[in-house]
Formats: structure tokens, sequence, C-alpha cells
């Protein structure tokens, strides 16, 4: 049930990695846990990450929760159009991504689909 | 998904069906309920545009009789109990000698000495100890914590007197807003109340634990073709946002008063001798140093119950109640201020996780349903 091109942290955000460029978004399971999202907060276009650093919050009816980068580098986009319709969030987990970015480092030790099915049962 | 674990917790007699509806379920109170079945935002939009069925058999009844139960819940509750007539309720407080809140709660007239409170379901042993301790003065008045007999079910929105019209046959029109009446629903015999905590029109029924299911199922049966959906405690929050309806534990406790919490309408003024009273009359002719306002968040952020409020420069109150809601779909909330910053129009900031954010004092309630 999770995509198998893309690796995956135990905060339940999901990385797409394609050369230098990273994908970041969050897991079905952790939109799940949110309920309805209704607010996304993200970074600047320039901004440098450190893995595990706090780049936004994304918010529901209910909860807020920080969003953490899954590896380090330098945010090169940011999904405008997502903060528009935070909805599609809930909709569709996978597609929606929220920032793009150029990957220094921190790829290794994130999980593959099948360990983080494992994490999540 | 995950369930949290039951086993201490306290159950209502539809557990068994918000677990096979699917719902996802939290700890409220001391109770394992259901927050939300579909989600938040349709089951919301659900009571706002068609109806809503909800489960709050988690809620006490402390019934008050004998010759002495007017006298008795006269001096309990600020709101005054001699104006209702039998088959009326009215919104009251539970009220400590300072003029705050124990609890608040609805008071029904059942008949000329006999009362029923529907209290908050985390309040019920602390407003029946509280009860008992205050009706020792009175020659002839029992308090009887009768929330075990009891379970009840809301049915919210537009379309909730027509679908719970086709399963009674009391003349459902009849029955004006605040009042209750006896009957049968479903063939279950029922107090059917014109009330409800969601801004909604709609009705709560009170009925024997052991037919709930069986009024739960014949309602949403009946509502199945108008949309009739279960709706969980996290709707239930934001529905009553909306209308400015005030959550105990939240926007008001024993720390709050009445007059603080903007309610002096649930006063019974002309009445002497409740808890509080002396207080509550300092505070109306002197004014309150701090009041309960809704507000909305002008910056693009969501306040939250505790988020820290600043006006004029310093730390002055906290956020009560806050969040986007699904209709109003603007970030709204509560907070106490003081009066100088409580006017309608002025602005001041919230600290949203480390970040100050404007916000606006705006008139309550966010939602009023057209009539």
């Amino acid at each position: 049930m999770y995509p198998s091109d893309r690796k995956y942290t135990k905060d339940h955000e999901w990385v797409k990695i394609d050369g230098a460029e990273a994908r970041v978004g969050i897991t079905d399971y952790a939109q799940k846990q949110l309920g309805d999202v209704v607010y996304l907060e993200l970074p600047d276009i320039g901004r440098t990450l450190i893995k595990g650093e706090s780049f936004g919050t994304v918010e529901s009816v209910k909860a807020v929760s920080d969003l953490y980068s899954p590896v380090a580098g330098e945010v090169t986009e940011v999904n405008r159009g997502l903060t528009e319709r935070p909805d599609t969030v809930n909709s569709d987990p996978h597609g929606s991504w929220m920032i793009v970015m150029k990957v220094t480092g921190g790829a290794d030790d994130l999980l593959d689909a099948e360990e983080y099915a494992e994490l999540t049962k | 998904m995950s369930q949290p674990p039951s086993g201490s917790l306290k159950k209502t007699p539809l557990n068994a069906r918000h677990r096979s509806l699917g719902a996802r379920m939290v700890e409220f109170g001391g109770w394992d309920m259901p927050v939300e079945y579909s989600g938040i935002v349709f089951e919301h939009m659900a009571v706002r545009t068609r109806a809503g069925l909800f489960d709050v058999s988690h809620m006490g009844q402390i019934e008050i009789a004998g010759h002495d139960a007017l006298a008795a819940v006269q001096r309990v509750a600020c709101n005054d109990a001699g104006r209702l007539a039998i088959g009326q309720a009215q919104y009251s407080g539970l009220t400590t000698p300072d003029g705050t809140f124990v609890d608040d709660v609805l008071t029904y007239r059942l008949a000329d000495d006999h009362f029923m409170f529907v209290v908050n379901a985390s309040n019920i042993v602390k407003d029946y100890t509280w009860i008992a301790k205050n009706l020792e003065g009175f020659e002839d008045a029992a308090a009887v914590n009768a929330s075990s007999r009891y379970a009840l079910l809301a049915i919210q929105g537009p379309a909730a007197r027509d679908v719970l019209q086709a399963l009674t046959g009391v003349p459902l029109g009849a029955i004006k807003y605040y009042w209750f009446t006896t009957g049968e629903v479903a063939n279950v015999r029922a107090t059917i109340s014109r009330t409800g905590y969601t801004g909604e029109d709609g009705f709560e029924v009170f009925v024997p634990p052991a037919s709930a299911e069986r009024v739960w199922d014949a309602i949403l049966h009946a509502g199945k073709s108008a949309g009739v959906v279960p709706v969980g405690l996290g709707a239930r929050d934001t529905l009553r946002l909306e209308a400015a309806m005030r959550l105990y534990g939240s926007d008001i406790d024993e720390t709050t008063t009445v007059l603080e919490a903007d309610l002096g309408w649930i006063v019974g003024w002309k009445k002497d001798g409740f808890n509080g009273a002396d207080v509550l009359r300092r505070q109306k002719q002197d004014g309150v140093a701090r009041k309960l306002v809704g507000f909305e968040v002008l910056d693009r952020a969501i306040a939250r119950h505790g988020y820290d409020v600043y006006a004029g420069g310093a730390r002055a109150g906290v956020v009560t109640s806050g969040t986007q809601t699904p209709h109003v779909k603007k970030a709204i909330g509560m907070a106490y201020l003081p009066v100088e910053h409580a006017a309608e129009g002025t602005q001041f900031e919230i600290d949203v996780r480390g970040r100050r954010v404007r916000a606006q004092v705006v008139p309550m309630p966010f939602y009023k349903r057209a009539r």
C-alpha cells in the first residue's frame, strides 16, 4: 500500500529521491492520524535544512504536527498550490509533495515501504 | 487504524455500535467515545446542511425531588428555575460562592417538585457531591445520581425534525425550543427535548440504556435517504464553537465567573440566596476585569486552546477554544481579555507556537442558523 518508489521516516514523511532532487510529503498513515487537514505552513525557497529539522507545520481541525526534513539539503521549490488546497493532503497524500530539496546528505537510514508498513501496523 | 485500549474506560450503551461503524475512539472525561466516523469536516457539514446523530450518553443526569426541590435548585443553580413551567428547560450554572462554575448544566422541570440537571460527563461525581452537600440545609429535598438510567441521543440539523417525526407519534412541531415532552421513539419510552449543542434545530432524546441501540439504529435507518450520519465528539466541538457555546474545562471552570464568561443572561437577578449571588451582583454593578470574547485570526494561522494572548504589549490572557472550523472556514476562537481590550473590533496578538499573529474581537456567535 505504500509506494516502493520512495523512502519513509519514523516521523511519517515520505521522500522521493531522484538524483540530487528530493520531493517530500506526509504519508497516508499521517493524514489519517491527523484527520481533515486545514492549514499548511511551508518554508521559503532557499532555506537550508539539516536532517530531522522542522521545516513547517501541518494542521488539522483538531491537531498541529511538525514536518521534519528526511534529508539534509536546500529547499528549491515549495508547493504553494497545496497551501491553497490543504485538504488534498487527505485525498492524495502520496501525490501531495510539499517541498523539493537539493539533497546534500542524510539519505541513508531511511525506511523502505515494507519497513514503514511494518512500523505503522 | 489502531484503537486505544478501552479496558478501564466507561462505555456508553452504544459503544459496540461506534466500533462497528469504524469510529475512531478516544478517551474523553473517563469515557471511551467516538471522536469521528467519516471525518470532522464531513460530519460538521452534515449537521449544518442535513442532520447528524450523536451519542451523548456519557453526560450525567442528577435529579432533585421533594417539597423543597425548587428551593434547593434555586440555591445551587444561578438561573431562575422558578420561571420554568413543567416541561420546560433552561441553561444554567452550578455556581460556587465565588460566582464561578462548578459546572454548566441544563435544568429540566419534570414536575412541580421534581427537577433534573443534565451535567458534563467529567463532572458527574463532583456535581452530585456538591449538590448533596448543598441540600443538607433543606428539610425535604433529595438528590439522586440518575446517570445510569439514561442513554442520551441527539439528532441535530435542518432535517432532524422530519427524520425523528417518522419514528414518533409526538407532534414534534409542537415542542418549542427549550421545552420537552415524554412519548415514544421507535416504540421506546423516551423524553424528547428540543435542545442541543450545535447551533442547529434538533432534539435530544433520553431513552433507557437497554433500548439505546434500537433507537440509534432506527434514527440512522429513517434518516438514511435524508443523509443523516453519525457524528463524533470532534465535530460536536467545532459545531458548538461556531455557535459560541461554552465548553466546561476550556472556556469556563471554577476560576471563571458567570459574568466573566459573558453569561449574565443565565443569572436569575430577581432571586436571592443562590451560591455566588453576592459576587455576581457586585461584578454586575462594578463591572468585570476580564471577559470572554470571540475572535477571528487576521493572519494566516490557527489559534488553539492554551495559546497566550497579548494586548497593549503585555500578556493579557489565554485562548480557551480555537481552531479553523468547517462551516465558517476561518480560524476563530474564544479568549479571556481585559475589558479595556474586549470591545468588538479591537485588535490583539496571539502567540502561535512562538510567532505573534494578529487577531480581532468579533461578535458571537460565529454562526447563526437561518430561521
